[in-house]
């Protein structure tokens, strides 16, 4: 009576393991997306693929002359921006989340102010500041009376003044990790500290920092890859890094081939600060899994102590964004008659145009890759999605010549076929136009879209979409009708991310641009490069403004937590 | 075959499930005339949701066919896309769309017909379930129970050919399930709709279903209505799963009784085995009377207070432990012997 039981594997077995590859359901909507991907990875591919061509007398020429140069500079830069960030990140963020002073919940937001500020424009800033005719040094002569001479003042424009320059507008990465990473600490770890004999101090040094050590590692390696993108600032303190390597070999001596091998090298770098970033990352996540949330019972600081964390708290965001930014404004204030011209008005429609059509761009491929993701949720998708979000620290040098090159070689073999058929030249229509620029953000800054679109979409149940389809909707109605009005906040934040970044981006667009089209962050450059310091204000002061935009979205989001720390 | 199956409003033919390499579903033969209410009943892991979501067309098949009102929509290799089947579903967590108010997420499946008829079909089914008022509310104002019966709308609103109800009690309140399952049944009776639930509580299967088919490791144990699953169950797990009760050793005397520890239990229907075989007989708690007169005494192990009635767990001499109903009046503390005898069953269930 009893019904026999059998797990034996049914006798007709499940056709879809027999079934050949390409039949097997999702398998062309899968080629299409990869297809998708590779394009959007080309420019890297290129790179990495350089390496393969021979390059011979140059690349010999490069590594007995430079390269050591760029190598030891970068390496050397990349040890001061780390130490830099770390104190300042770590300090702050121990501050603002641990203690209590007069001020510490101001600064739990207004620390990511200098986010706001590329590299690039503070160094403008402090060159303008401290130069000998700066402000700084006029008052100092002033005073003392002395002359051009007399004195020894520290020369901003070198490396040290790189190092500073980047840490004060990088740390808040490692401060925002950080200071995650505190906060979701238990409170019975901490106070099982105090309890085994350890003062406030001895808790900090003997738990609370090696409980957040991975955390505090993937900030410092996420300041550490934008240091390696950074173009502008050393370019014009004039420190040689692979940046400024890449692009004096490839446009002073014409060497494009040459200059993707020094991107190659600089890639490898990136990706072994990826590598350590993962690592660190997944290592943390295991740390914070399981501790319940409980209110922090905040350190007070009292007299002297109050006033050293106030001051710890004050300089970072005084010397990273108050200071510059009230430079540009005076700046900007000093050329207002002038600086706002029509020019000025071209550049700011140049910017937003670029921007603006960079952000559609990326927002409906990422939509495309993460919805292909749900939909067909097959090895080959989700591999394309990761392999087309790979531009992301990237450096906007490395991403322009791996725009560059295969392009320029379509836009040769496309004018050579229409010569040879039609024997009319359609000249650079790939690599001469905006096309080649809006190709360089899209592998640039798609995975910021991806990243975010994806995790909206995550939030999004299952049985939502379901629930749409058994009441006759196609995928793409659901989409539609389901998805993209209740993503409408992660679409925007997707939209804003792109476009703040793409007005900031610097090195690729002063590679790619067509000629005589500008944008505010190229004039900027060119007008601080022919020492128009002041000229460049305007423009420097509007990407400041456009970029306080994300850093806004990110203090709301800090502030909203708030109410979890407080007690 | 395909003739019957045409029809009945929906039919299973010999129905595998599989994921990847792993059958979850096997053999599974049912059909359903228009209007008739059946559940899948089964432990988590049964495989009665993944058979649900090949009905609504989420889950291909790798055998047999589906018939959904005629029309053959899964076979191998051929599964009819869900937004083609006209098939309603209600979920677990209500899925209801957070964007959309009660009266958008009501209309969301209705395309054909004009606006003036889409608005005239939301009011009836607000009216339907009680909501008239509610149609510019959205979702998250509304309690648990509102939010189910604003789900159970939107999903009739296109008059799908079938309702699927994935456990649509779990989320809410233990003590209102039965009533909602009941109030649903009546809605679902009153519209003529042909509905599967799948579900892992037997009240709620009781309450709402007209045949409920108890499944296990992926198939269909039993098919028949609650009585008889209770009364007459197939095999040992739809016995041990469908209500209370032990199996106790027993040996059979002739066609109506049978002999155990407890005395002979004897029964109105006889059954078909031969004389002096060993066998196991399902004793229900409603089987034992308490009965200070009998002879066989038993242990008190444990007792539940349950309003009406106690529900004792006696042990008997031979260490066999039974269930035993008594009225609430008659109160003993766990310790006590008490004596019990077996009243006279309508139906012996015996297992070889």
């Amino acid at each position: 009576m009893e019904v026999a039981l059998s797990h034996r594997p049914s006798a007709a077995a499940p056709p879809s393991s027999r079934r050949a590859l390409w039949r097997r359901p999702g398998f062309a909507p899968g080629l299409l997306i990869g297809a998708l991907a590779l394009l959007l990875a080309l420019p890297v591919l290129v790179v990495l693929g350089s390496v393969l061509r021979p390059a011979g007398e140059v690349w010999r020429h490069l590594a007995t002359t430079v390269l050591p140069d760029y190598v030891a500079n970068s390496l050397i830069l990349m040890l001061g921006v780390g130490i830099g960030t770390l104190l300042i990140g770590v300090g702050t963020a121990w501050l603002t989340t641990l203690c209590r002073f007069p001020g510490r919940r101001l600064f739990e937001w207004a620390l990511l102010l200098p986010m706001a500020m590329p590299a690039y424009l503070i160094a403008y800033t402090y060159t303008g500041l401290l130069d000998y005719a700066g402000p700084v040094q006029t008052l100092l002569r002033d005073w003392t009376g002395w002359s051009y001479g007399d004195y020894w003042f520290p020369a901003i424009r070198s490396l040290p003044g790189a190092m500073l320059m980047l840490s004060l507008v990088l740390y808040p990465y490692v401060y925002l990790l950080a200071r995650a990473a505190f906060l979701s600490q238990s409170v019975a770890v901490l106070e099982v500290g105090r309890t085994l004999g350890q003062g406030p101090w001895g808790t900090f040094w003997r738990v609370a920092l090696p409980l957040a050590r991975p955390a505090i590692v993937a900030g410092v390696t996420l300041a550490l890859m934008e240091t390696l993108a950074d173009y502008g600032t050393v370019q014009y303190f004039g420190v040689a890094t692979f940046s400024t390597g890449i692009f004096r070999v490839w446009l002073g001596q014409d060497e494009p081939v040459a200059a993707a091998q020094l991107a190659a090298l600089l890639l490898v770098f990136v990706l072994t600060l990826i590598l350590i970033e993962r690592g660190s990352r997944r290592r943390a996540r295991y740390h914070h899994s399981g501790q319940r949330h409980q209110p922090i019972r905040r350190y007070p600081l009292r007299g002297w102590a109050a006033f050293g964390a106030l001051l710890v708290c004050l300089l970072p965001l005084l010397l990273g964004f108050l200071v510059p930014a009230g430079q540009l404004a005076v700046w900007s204030w000093s050329r207002a008659a002038t600086g706002f011209d029509a020019r000025f008005l071209s550049l700011t429609l140049n910017s937003l145009g670029l921007a603006g059509a960079a952000a559609l761009l990326a927002l409906v491929v990422a939509l495309i890759l993460a919805y292909a993701q749900r939909l067909v949720p097959t090895p080959l998708v989700r591999s394309s999605a990761r392999l087309a979000g790979m531009g992301y620290a990237v450096p906007g040098a490395v991403i322009a010549i791996g725009v560059m090159l295969p392009l320029a070689w379509l836009d040769n073999a496309l004018d050579g076929w229409m010569r040879s058929t039609f024997g009319l030249s359609t000249g650079l229509l790939f690599s001469g136009t905006l096309f080649a620029l809006l190709f360089a953000y899209l592998a640039r800054f798609l995975s910021v879209a991806l990243q975010t679109v994806e995790s909206g979409l995550t939030r999004i149940r299952p049985a939502m979409d379901e629930a749409a389809r058994s009441l006759g909707q196609r995928p793409a109605q659901v989409l539609w009708r389901v998805h993209v009005p209740l993503l409408r906040g992660s679409l925007l934040t997707a939209l804003l991310l792109v476009f703040v970044d793409v007005i900031k981006e610097l090195p690729a667009t002063l590679a790619l641009r067509p000629f005589n089209f500008d944008t505010l962050a190229v004039r900027a450059y060119e007008l601080a490069s022919d020492e128009r310091l002041a000229d460049a204000g305007p423009a420097a002061l509007t990407i400041v403004l456009a970029g306080l935009v994300p850093v806004v979205l990110l203090s709301r989001s800090i502030a909203r937590s708030r109410h979890v720390q407080s007690i | 075959m395909s003739s019957r199956s045409e029809s009945q409003q929906l039919a299973l033919r010999g129905v595998d499930v599989a994921y990847g390499e792993r059958v979850v579903a096997r053999a599974i033969d049912f059909a359903l005339d228009p209007g008739e209410i059946a559940c899948l009943l089964g432990p988590s892991g049964c495989g009665k949701t993944t058979l649900l979501r090949a009905i609504a067309g989420f889950e291909p098949i790798v055998a047999g066919e589906i018939w959904l009102h005629g029309r053959r929509v899964s076979a191998p290799g051929e599964t009819l896309a869900p937004e083609r089947r006209r098939v309603g579903m209600l979920f677990q967590d209500f899925a209801l769309f957070p964007h959309l108010s009660v009266a958008g997420n009501i209309g969301f499946g209705l395309r054909d017909g004009s606006s003036a008829q889409k608005r005239a079909r939301i009011a009836e089914l607000l009216e339907l379930i009680g909501l008239a008022d509610a149609g510019e509310r959205y979702p998250h104002e509304l309690s648990g129970g509102m939010q189910q019966r604003v789900a159970l709308a939107r999903a009739l609103a296109p008059r799908p050919e079938a309702l699927l109800l994935d456990e649509p009690f779990s989320s809410l309140d233990a003590e209102r399930r039965e009533q909602l399952a009941r109030e649903i049944r009546d809605l679902l009776k009153r519209e003529g709709v042909t509905a599967v639930l799948v579900t892992h509580d037997q009240h709620e299967a009781f309450a709402m279903a007209d045949v409920i088919g108890v499944m296990s490791e992926g198939r269909i144990r039993q098919w028949g209505p609650a009585f008889d699953l209770y009364h007459e169950p197939a095999d040992r797990f739809v016995a041990d799963f469908i209500g209370q009760g032990v199996r106790l050793p027993a040996t059979t005397l002739d066609g109506c009784r049978v002999t155990t520890e407890l005395g002979e239990l004897s029964c109105s229907r006889p059954h078909d085995l031969p004389s002096g075989v060993t066998v196991e007989v399902l004793v229900r708690p409603d089987d034992l009377a308490h009965d200070d007169a009998s002879p066989v005494r038993a242990l008190i192990l444990e007792r539940a207070f349950r309003g009406a009635d106690f529900l004792y767990r006696l042990r008997l001499p031979s260490g066999a432990e039974v269930l035993s109903l008594a009225p609430s009046h008659q109160e003993h503390a766990v310790g006590d012997w008490i004596g019990v005898s077996a009243r006279t069953m309508r139906h012996l269930v015996l297992f070889r």
